[in-house]
């Protein structure tokens, strides 16, 4: 099994490639589009990390599966939106208040819900699945259905012109190799989170208490680390993370009621490819989600491009095959 | 007169159980004849409550004897359903070759997802099996071929179950109920074999079960099969019923439904998922004459169109207050009263499992 696995991203690497360059390296060939391509991917895997590191610093911290991590993803798109339609704020403060916002959301929810029940996983689990169900009916009741987008800062709204694979031919003279701007200013964030939470985690005495909670919390606690404060500090940072993701998807995704469970499958399918509780983890799982959904559709043969939602499912199949806890995953 | 009493006084609880339900089950047989309900009730409450209650069943079964909770009912169900309506709208195919074709279908489907699920326990398959929820949700929703986002409209049911089912629910009723009784009873007798008490022994020590030779990868497997089956009925009922299937049948919010149905009802007790059932399809129908005195302030966030709110708001409820659910609390009462009648007797322990 784990050999076909191999095999079969083996293949599949095999395929794009193919696909890709077959007519060549330069403007003729499908060189421009696979960068283009690839950078879209690169960006959607950096929101889906930005989101499900979230989901695994709770995760791996308390054992909560937060099964409201998209409520809350689509509660900060919301916020967002409304602070820059009624509150003229710029689009860096909406995106601020909206993190802050949904932290203190998921903060509430950890101490009135998730905290006195600590270690009944399926319990907490199934609580969260209750909360996200009201949540879904309450953004609808006040965000409506209709689908918003947030304006992009003038600044950041346009594309990047990368000035190579220029074509001389067409009516407007050369074009070159663009991409939006945006989309790469959210992978500049992407790696600052990532790269903020690795030094978080392991630089700072804040990290050291939230590792020993990790390993072992009876004796963090008899170690005089107040865990439970290491905790509720953890779950307001893991959904500011949500909150921050619906802020930053909203300027290039839609918002619209729906989403909520969609980015929650993104959030699952990342952690269980990476490994429940692993930073890591979660950024491999965010490459290779992002990466197949933007490469499936394209170097898909035709008419099989409607089937590239059965891809996620084959990538779920053949990690859990070789590895059932994921990828960094450790068995409990 | 007698043997009665000693039976009563031999066990109390389930003497009152056993009367309740004869009761319960004389009234839903008579009730269509004796114009007990309304058409509209007999069909959006119970003919609804009967097939959901199926579909909720499915979740308790393996929950309840195999210490599964999933997420991936609703998956298994449209599976059945999509590819009964798909064989007879397009392509033309007899009703009954479509059912079985159709159950078959995701019986199997359930059993390559069971297999691939049983290396997994507790949150992780309930993780996972959401994840399949969802995927089998876009999946119909992306390709046009299978369904689409407008879904399958059939024409009429089969005329076994009264054809046009929406105008003639009768026929509809009495097969949802024949079918409900034939599961619970299906289940109740499955936990008695051999099968059904390995399943259970797995709930209870897989590592232990394994070292006696059993194969809990095998066990798994087979329970999440067992579990498609009754969820592709559920699924082939919900089509009789609406007469069309869409992918918003089997989106998350379904999806979650059917978990909170069997929550509700208590997983720990199979007849609960009816109960859990009749409570939703309660709340779905009956929410908005009532919501609509509620002060003004509190239409937007509790008013007539927020049945979904107060379905959360009864399932938080009960995660909160009673995790083993209405029947748990049902339970308890009459375990407590037959424990008042027969005072000093040893009584059996209800499972506890949330």
């Amino acid at each position: 099994m784990p050999l076909l696995g191999f095999g079969v991203l083996a293949f599949a690497l095999a395929w794009v490639a193919y696909k890709a360059f077959a007519r060549g390296f330069g403007v003729e060939g499908g060189a421009p589009d696979w960068i283009r391509v690839t950078l879209a991917g690169l960006t959607l895997a950096a929101l889906y990390f930005v989101i499900a590191s979230g989901f695994t610093l709770i995760f791996g911290l308390m054992r909560v599966v937060n099964m409201a991590h998209g409520s809350l993803y689509l509660l900060g798109a919301y916020i967002a939106f409304e602070f820059q339609q009624h509150h003229v704020v710029s689009w860096l403060w909406g995106v601020v208040v909206a993190s802050l916002g949904v932290g203190l959301v998921g903060l509430a929810m950890h101490q009135v819900f998730l905290r006195w029940n600590q270690g009944q996983e399926l319990r907490q689990a199934l609580l969260t699945i209750a909360l996200s169900f009201i949540f879904a009916d309450q953004m609808l009741a006040y965000f409506g259905g209709a689908q918003h987008y947030i304006q992009a800062p003038g600044a950041i709204a346009g594309n990047v012109d990368f000035g190579i694979f220029c074509t001389t031919e067409g009516i407007f003279g050369g074009t070159c190799l663009t991409f939006p701007a945006f989309r790469l200013v959210v992978l500049g964030i992407a790696v600052c989170v990532a790269l903020a939470l690795v030094l978080l985690i392991r630089r700072t005495s804040f990290g050291i208490a939230v590792r020993a909670g990790v390993d072992d919390p009876a004796m963090a606690s008899a170690c005089g680390i107040n865990v439970e404060a290491v905790n509720a500090i953890a779950f307001f940072f893991g959904s500011t993370l949500a909150g921050l993701g619906g802020a930053l998807a909203g300027a290039f995704l839609v918002i619209a009621p729906g989403e909520d469970a969609d980015f929650l499958l993104k959030a699952l399918v990342v952690v269980i490819i990476g490994g429940m509780g692993s930073l890591g983890g979660a950024a491999i799982g965010a490459l290779a989600l992002g990466l197949l959904e933007t490469w499936a559709p394209q170097y898909l043969p035709g008419n099989w491009s409607n089937y590239s939602i059965l891809l996620t499912f084959v990538l779920l199949v053949f990690v859990l095959a070789v590895r059932p806890f994921g990828l960094f995953g450790r068995p409990e | 007169m007698v043997p009665l009493r000693r039976r009563f006084e031999a066990a109390p609880a389930k003497w009152i159980n056993r009367t309740i339900a004869l009761g319960i089950l004389v009234f839903l047989v008579l009730a269509p004849p004796l114009d007990a309900v309304s058409e509209f009730n007999l069909s959006q409450i119970g003919i609804r409550a009967l097939w959901m209650g199926i579909a909720a069943a499915s979740v308790v079964f393996l929950a309840r004897y195999a210490g599964m909770v999933s997420l991936g009912q609703t998956a298994i169900y449209g599976v059945a359903g999509f590819t009964y309506a798909d064989l007879v709208v397009k392509l033309g195919v007899g009703q009954w070759p479509a059912i079985f074709a159709g159950i078959g279908t995701a019986v199997l489907i359930g059993l390559a997802v069971g297999y691939v699920a049983s290396r997994t326990t507790g949150i992780y398959f309930l993780m996972l099996t959401l994840a399949i929820a969802v995927i089998a949700y876009y999946f119909y929703l992306q390709v046009s071929e299978v369904s689409g986002q407008t879904g399958l409209h059939l024409d009429r049911a089969p005329a076994l179950v009264g054809g046009d089912t929406i105008s003639h629910p009768t026929r509809l009723y009495y097969t949802a109920l024949l079918l409900s009784a034939l599961v619970y009873l299906s289940v109740r007798y499955l936990a008695r074999t051999p099968f059904g008490l390995a399943l259970q022994g797995m709930r209870d020590d897989p590592i232990r079960l394994q070292s006696l030779g059993f194969n809990i990868s095998l066990l798994r497997t087979l329970a999440f099969g067992v579990g498609a089956l009754i969820a592709s009925i559920a699924g082939i009922l919900s089509v009789f019923f609406n007469l069309q299937i869409a992918p918003s049948s089997i989106d998350i919010n379904q999806t979650i439904i059917v978990l909170a149905v069997a929550v509700v009802g208590g997983l720990a007790h199979l007849e609960g998922a009816w109960i859990g059932a009749l409570v939703y399809s309660l709340l779905a129908e009956y929410t908005q004459p009532w919501a609509e005195h509620l002060p003004h302030a509190l239409q937007k966030p509790l008013g007539s169109e927020r049945y979904p709110t107060w379905l959360g708001l009864v399932f938080l409820t009960v995660l909160l207050a009673s995790p083993g659910g209405l029947m748990g609390l049902w339970h308890g009462a009459v375990g407590w009263l037959g424990r008042r009648l027969t005072a000093g007797r040893p009584q059996p322990v209800q499972p506890e499992l949330l």
